[in-house]
């Protein structure tokens, strides 16, 4: 979804610009964008809130994961053994 | 009446990051975690036969895998040979008097419990993902814990960025719901 170059943007392009801002994807003029988004619209505002929250929780987690590529490695000595 | 099934190919995709973050927490090594994730399945096809279906296949690979951060521990344990346990606050003057404030814990440091909730935290966020499709929960868990470019995933699942920012919409919006309901 690209974003329109009017400062005045759509509920739906705020929440893209909100979730890329997630990752700090979004671009200065997008941030802006959301921002005067944020000043008038309660859906945005809580949906901003909630994304964000999530992002906060995730990052408190410090929650881990393995690697796609040890996943390869594991299924496929799993499937060995399977086979025994 | 044995209501779960169990199916071994699925292991992987289910339960590997499950279980890593259980074990992770515990040994402190993500090499000894992934070898012991592995193990545990290895062990849990071993003993198929002996599963009864009355708890679900995550519950009884969770019930191997605490068998084998135990296992793990005694051979540590058992490498080192005897405990040592040190103990000498007395003799010297000038430190006189310090043991007692040395061994009162300290009441500010909330390691232990946040490491606690931490961990809480962080299987309750691997559960939501595993509701989520599939492929919603890699991409999601490729950009969000694994920090990936999104034009690497893009390349990875041939898929526009266009595309990932819709999955990764969808999947925030179940992890927000999902998490709602369980953690907030």
């Amino acid at each position: 979804m690209k974003t329109t170059n009017k400062l005045f943007v759509t509920c739906e392009e705020a929440k893209h610009i909100c979730d890329k801002n997630q990752y700090g994807e979004a671009s200065i003029i997008e941030v802006i964008k959301l921002n005067v988004r944020l000043i008038y619209c309660k859906v945005t505002r809580a949906y901003s809130k909630r994304n964000t929250k999530l992002t906060k929780t995730i990052h408190k987690s410090n929650i881990h994961t393995i690697s796609a590529s040890q996943k390869k490695v594991m299924k496929h000595q799993l499937h060995k053994e399977l086979s025994k | 009446m044995p209501t779960n099934t169990i199916d071994p190919n699925s292991w992987i995709d289910k339960y590997s990051d499950y279980l890593f973050n259980y074990t992770i927490v515990r040994v402190d090594d993500r090499e000894i975690a992934q070898d012991l994730v592995q193990e545990t399945f290895f062990a849990g096809l071993k003993s198929m036969k002996n599963f009864k279906g009355e708890a679900s296949e995550r519950t009884w690979l969770i019930s191997i895998l605490k068998r084998k951060i135990i296992d793990h521990y005694r051979k540590i344990n058992s490498n080192k040979g005897k405990a040592e346990v040190r103990i000498n606050y007395s003799g010297d003057s000038e430190t006189e008097g310090d043991w007692l404030e040395e061994r009162v814990a300290d009441p500010y440091d909330k390691n232990a419990e946040g490491d606690l909730e931490n961990e809480e935290l962080g299987l309750a966020i691997h559960n939501c993902m595993g509701k989520l499709p599939e492929k919603q929960a890699t991409i999601f868990k490729m950009k969000t814990i694994q920090g990936f470019d999104t034009e690497a995933i893009c390349n990875e699942f041939d898929i526009t960025a266009s595309n990932l920012w819709v999955i990764i919409h969808r999947a925030r919006t179940a992890m927000a719901e999902c998490l709602e309901k369980n953690w907030f």
